[in-house]
This record gives structure tokens, sequence and C-alpha cells, in this order.
């Protein structure tokens, strides 16, 4: 097998251009033919493919999104871009309301294969509407989709995936990700939607772990191998949420934190760990670490602790194994 | 305009009508499971626009789609299956009132939120673009939408890319019970249009043959690559907002106005100017022979479809 290292970003970008090939696919989005625009994934697409599939659009999140679903019931499988995941507040209505519903109103007749591209921020300076992870406001809709790769191979397989898929399905990347590195097939390659993936094998205590989060599960592992055996989960997708992989995780470790990008109240690490204590009783209770209740500010002096860290995760695992 | 055509459109209009009437028939019998916007006095734009576009057109509809879906040629077996609940339906049931549509007779979809169907639209016209198949789409919605940020987002891409649709704004005065010149500049919709470059043209929405015209000529610029149009169609709602009623007792209008409307019926405006040479007494009882026989066997339709069973809950 030929090593192919790619970024996460190169990553994304070799999957577009991909999915690109079906001439149903079109790409839309503001500034997404500008070198910079889409962090550069679209450009490879743009040289290769054109204005006329690769559309640079007003700002105007929610209209498109609209116009995107139309062109997909009717066949198109349009992949809507937003620079950042704040900006998807605007498509809410369109999401929710129609996205998420025309398939289960209208008896199966209308399909809304349509893709949402988005991004999640979380550098210093930002503030709080370019921070926000807003994944579990989006999982919480029935006829969404949401997946968030953690790794450049997802990057492609879940984006790829994602636009083949008949359902309205929203990519979640996160930023802090984009210098990852991974071996990435060249060929056109599918992860399953709904499948989580067991990242580090271990019997003691389970992490599960969301998007960039998962960079630290696993430093946590590495670091505590020979105090403790860690299994980390990368979780992948959001909604459908892999309960099983989860349940026979933590069936057998009946230890568990879960680590997410987004906060703590009502969000995935309430989910998940709702339907592990559904299912299992575990030795210790379990904990959540996520954001505070706050937004975030935009100094670095106030983020020392906004985002779950290495050393908070390894804190938790070492309390909960004493 | 022959004399065939304008008998068409009477007999449309009238189908429209006698439908609703039905309805309010089968609501008082309880036998309507769904909320019902009725469109009575405002067939005529639905029936000018639909009787302008070819098959292969499409249409997006509102919560006020009864006339439109029936005039683009809808079912009315599915419709009144659907009111009712039962799994011969339009969707078996679980759209209900407010989501009909039919496929193979370009009824896209129809949609509550106002406004939110009007981007859905411009979608279909921007893959018709891209694919290069030569069809229009008509969104349909009221007087309340121009004031949602969505309606012009969809404006504004549909001018930037000239996409082959018709903005139908059908102008009935009244948002639920708020009167447009508590919610707009001017009552005057289509004057505001200028700045987009977009095509817009007022006409009298009651007049059937105005609005026909002036949807046919949106329809050749269309097609020609000259990208959308707005058709401002001034129009009036008889019946309540929704329900099988009326509502002067609520006191945001008055009957006189209703009145006034009453005497623009779309359906009497076009039989006085045809002055009974077309629409004879013996046409009309045809007509309405036809229509009321086609009514019952919907009605026996919607009465004998099954429920759906419970499993339907979870499918689809």
């Amino acid at each position: 097998m030929v090593d192919r290292q790619l970024t996460y970003v190169q990553a994304i970008a070799d999957g577009l251009v991909q999915a690109m090939e079906d001439p149903r696919v079109l790409l839309m989005g503001e500034g997404v033919d500008n070198i910079t625009g889409i962090y550069g994934t679209i450009l490879p697409s743009f040289k290769r493919f054109g204005p006329q599939r690769v559309i640079d659009t007003p700002l105007s999140e929610n209209g498109l999104t609209g116009i995107a679903i139309g062109a997909a019931m009717d066949g198109l499988r349009p992949v809507l871009f937003h620079q950042r995941n704040d900006f998807m507040l605007l498509t809410m209505d369109q999401l929710v309301n129609n996205a998420a519903k025309f398939r289960y109103i209208s008896a199966g007749v209308h399909k809304v294969p349509l893709t949402v591209v988005s991004f999640i921020a979380r550098k210093p300076g930002e503030g709080a509407q370019h921070s926000q992870s807003l994944q579990s406001l989006f999982a919480h809709i029935p006829g969404l989709k949401v997946v968030m790769p953690a790794t450049p191979y997802d990057a492609k397989g879940l984006l790829l995936s994602a636009i083949a898929d008949d359902d309205p399905v929203i990519v979640l990347y996160h930023r802090a990700l984009f210098e990852q590195k991974d071996h990435v097939p060249e060929e056109l390659y599918e992860i399953p939607l709904g499948q989580a993936r067991v990242a580090w094998v271990g019997s003691d205590i389970t992490i599960v772990a969301v998007s960039a989060v998962l960079q630290n599960a696993l430093e946590v592992a590495e670091q505590l191998e020979n105090e403790v055996s860690v299994e980390v989960i990368d979780l992948c997708s959001i909604r459908p949420l892999d309960s099983r992989v989860i349940l026979e995780s933590v069936a057998k470790t009946r230890r568990l934190i879960v680590a997410d990008t987004g906060w703590r109240s009502f969000g995935v690490s309430a989910e998940v760990i709702a339907l592990v204590c559904e299912n299992l009783y575990l030795d210790r209770k379990p904990q959540r670490i996520a954001l505070p209740e706050v937004p975030a500010p935009a100094t670095p002096y106030l983020l020392k602790n906004y985002h779950p860290s290495t050393e908070q995760i390894i804190e938790e695992v070492r309390a909960m194994m004493a | 305009m022959t004399e065939e055509l304008l008998s068409q459109f009477y007999r449309e209009m009238l189908r429209i009508r006698l439908a609703e009437e039905k309805l309010i028939e089968l609501w008082h019998a309880n036998e309507i499971r769904s909320l019902m916007h009725l469109s009575t006095g405002q067939e005529a734009v639905a029936v000018g626009v639909c009787q302008a576009l070819a098959e292969e057109d499409l249409i997006v509809s509102t919560h006020r789609c009864h006339a439109h879906y029936l005039a683009k040629g809808g079912s009315l077996k599915k419709m009144y299956a659907e009111l009712a609940g039962k799994v011969g339906g339009c969707s078996r049931g679980k759209g209900g009132s407010m989501h009909l549509f039919e496929p193979s007779a370009g009824v896209f979809l129809s949609l509550p939120i106002v406004a939110g169907s009007i981007p859905i639209a411009v979608g279909t016209a921007f893959s018709a673009q891209l694919k290069g198949i030569r069809r229009v789409t008509v969104a349909f919605f009221g007087d309340g939408a121009v004031e949602e940020g969505v309606f012009w987002e969809s404006l504004n891409f549909s001018q930037v890319h000239h996409l082959p649709v018709i903005f139908v704004c059908e102008n009935n005065l009244y948002a639920t019970h708020s009167h447009i010149i508590k919610r707009q500049p001017n009552d005057q919709i289509a004057s505001r249009l200028s700045g987009y470059g977009v095509y817009a043209e007022t006409v009298d929405g009651n007049d059937v043959e105005s609005v026909y015209e002036m949807t046919l000529k949106m329809i050749g610029r269309s097609l020609s690559g000259q990208g959308p149009s707005f058709l401002e169609a001034k129009t009036y709602r008889l019946k309540e907002h929704w329900g099988p009623g009326e509502d002067w007792h609520l006191g945001y209008r008055w009957e006189a106005e209703g009145d006034m409307w009453r005497k623009k019926c779309p359906l009497l405006r076009l039989s006085d100017r045809l002055g009974g040479a077309l629409i004879n007494q013996k046409n009309f009882a045809l007509m309405t022979e036809q229509i009321n026989a086609e009514i019952a066997e919907a009605v026996d339709f919607a009465k004998s479809s099954p429920e759906p069973e419970e499993k339907e809950l979870y499918q689809w």
C-alpha cells in the first residue's frame, strides 16, 4: 500500500474533487472560488470544475439553504459550505423546518440529499460568535444526520458518505485538526454514517471523545499507558449515535468519561451518559468534560480552563480510578 | 382569448369553490383531521397562473394551498383523504392540509412557514438551469412573505443567476389579522422591487384573464433567459384565516369591505363579463354536475380510505 500522507484540509479537498466526478454534485458557499475560501478546501474543485458547479454565493445563509434543498429535491446533490458553524444559526428554519421534515411528511416521496459542511474553531481571540460548537443543536432534530470527523481519513470518508446519502447530513470539521496528518487512500471510499470507532483499545475506563478532543483523549491513553488501560472511542457520528460500540466498551470497562467540544448541559456528553445509564450499571459515576456554561471569551487569559484539555482528562481518569 | 379557454377558467375556479364548500360541510360533520385554510375568493390567482403553466412546470405553495394544488392538477381524492388523515392522502396523513403536494402534476410542495417555500422554488429553478431543462417554477405566497428576509434573499439570488422563477404574491391585505398598512410602508408591493431589476407587475387578482395573460408574459421572459418576474395579484380572503367560517366578528376588518370584494368575486366577474353567453344555464348545470360527481367520488374515497396503522409513525 502506498503511504499517502495528507493533512485534514487536504483530505477534505481530495474528497470534494472525487465527489464532483458525479455531475449531480455542486459546491455552494460564500467565497468558495477564492484561494482563501473555506480554508482552501474548495480551490482544487473550482480549478477542475469551474464556476458553474462551484458557486460563489451571496451572504444569504437561510435562503441558500432553501435553494440547496430545492435543488437537492430536484435531483442534484448540493454541498453547502459555511466558514463557521456559528453562521448556521441563520439557516435553522430551512434545516429544521424543511430539510429535516420533507422525507417524513411526504411519506418517503421526497428526498433531500443535501450536505452542509461547516467548521468549528477554538483559537484565542475568536470570541463568542466564532468559537461555538453547535453539534447538539443540530443532533436534536429527527431527520438530520450530524458527523464530526476527527482524522484526515474520516474527513474524506465521512464527507463522501454524507454526499452519497439521500438525507440531509451536517459535516462539522474542527479547525484545531487542520494540520493533522494521516494516510488517506487515493480511491473513493465511504465510512458508514452512525458508526463510532475504537481509537485506542483498553480495559479499565472508556473515554468517548468528540471531534478535536479525540487528540486529547489519545494523549491521555498514551501518557497513562503504564498506569491505567484507557479505551478511547472516537464518536465520528453524533446522529445517528452508535450505541453498540459505546455500550460494548462500557460493558467491559464499567467506567465512563465523555469529552465534548460543546457545552456541558443538554449536549452530546449528556446524551451519551444517558444512553449508557439506561442500559448498564457502572462502577463509578460517569463524568462529562465539556465547556463551562458561558460563551467563549476572546481573551486568552480567560480561556485557560475553557476548552477540554489533556490535563483535565488525566485528572478525571485518576479520580475515577482511585 | 377563446370562449373555450374562458370556459375552462370558469370550470377550474368553480371546481375549487365547490370543493372547498364541501370541505366546510365535512368540517361540520367532524370528518376533517387537519387545520384548513380556505382559498375562497382567491381562486382566480391560482387558476390564472396555473392555466398558463405547462404540465412540467412546478409550483410551490403555502398553508393556503388548496386552490394552487387543485389548479395545477392535484388529485381531489388525495386532498380530501389527506385532510381526513387517511392513508389515501397525498402524504398518507403525515403532512395535513398545509403540505399538499403532487409531484406528477408539478405541485412540488406546500409549507406553512411564511416565505419558507420561496427559496425552495428558486432551488428548483436553479437546478433546471444547471440541468438545461426548459421549465419555470412559480412560488405562491402572501403579502406577509415580503416582510421576511428569506424572500429578499431568494429574489436577489434568482436575479443574479437569471433563474426561471415567477414570484406570485397574493396580496389579500391581511397577514392573519393584521392589515398591510400596519406592516408595510404602503400596499403597493410590486413598486418596491425596481431596485433589483426584477420585472414586476401588479394585476387585479380577481380577474382571471389578467392573471393569465401576465403570467404568460412572465413565463415567456423566463424561458428566453430574462430571469425572474414578480407578479402582485390583488385579491381578498373571504373566509376566516383558518377554519370553515367567516370572521367579521373579530373586528380587524369589516363586513362592508367583504361585501365590496364579494361583488368582485372572480367567478361572478367572469360570468358577468361573458354576459351569460357562454356560461348559460345549461352549460353551468352540466359543469356543476360533473364537478359534484368528482367531489362525491373524492368524499367516498376519503371516507373509505383506511386510517394509518400505528407502525406508520416510525416509517419514513
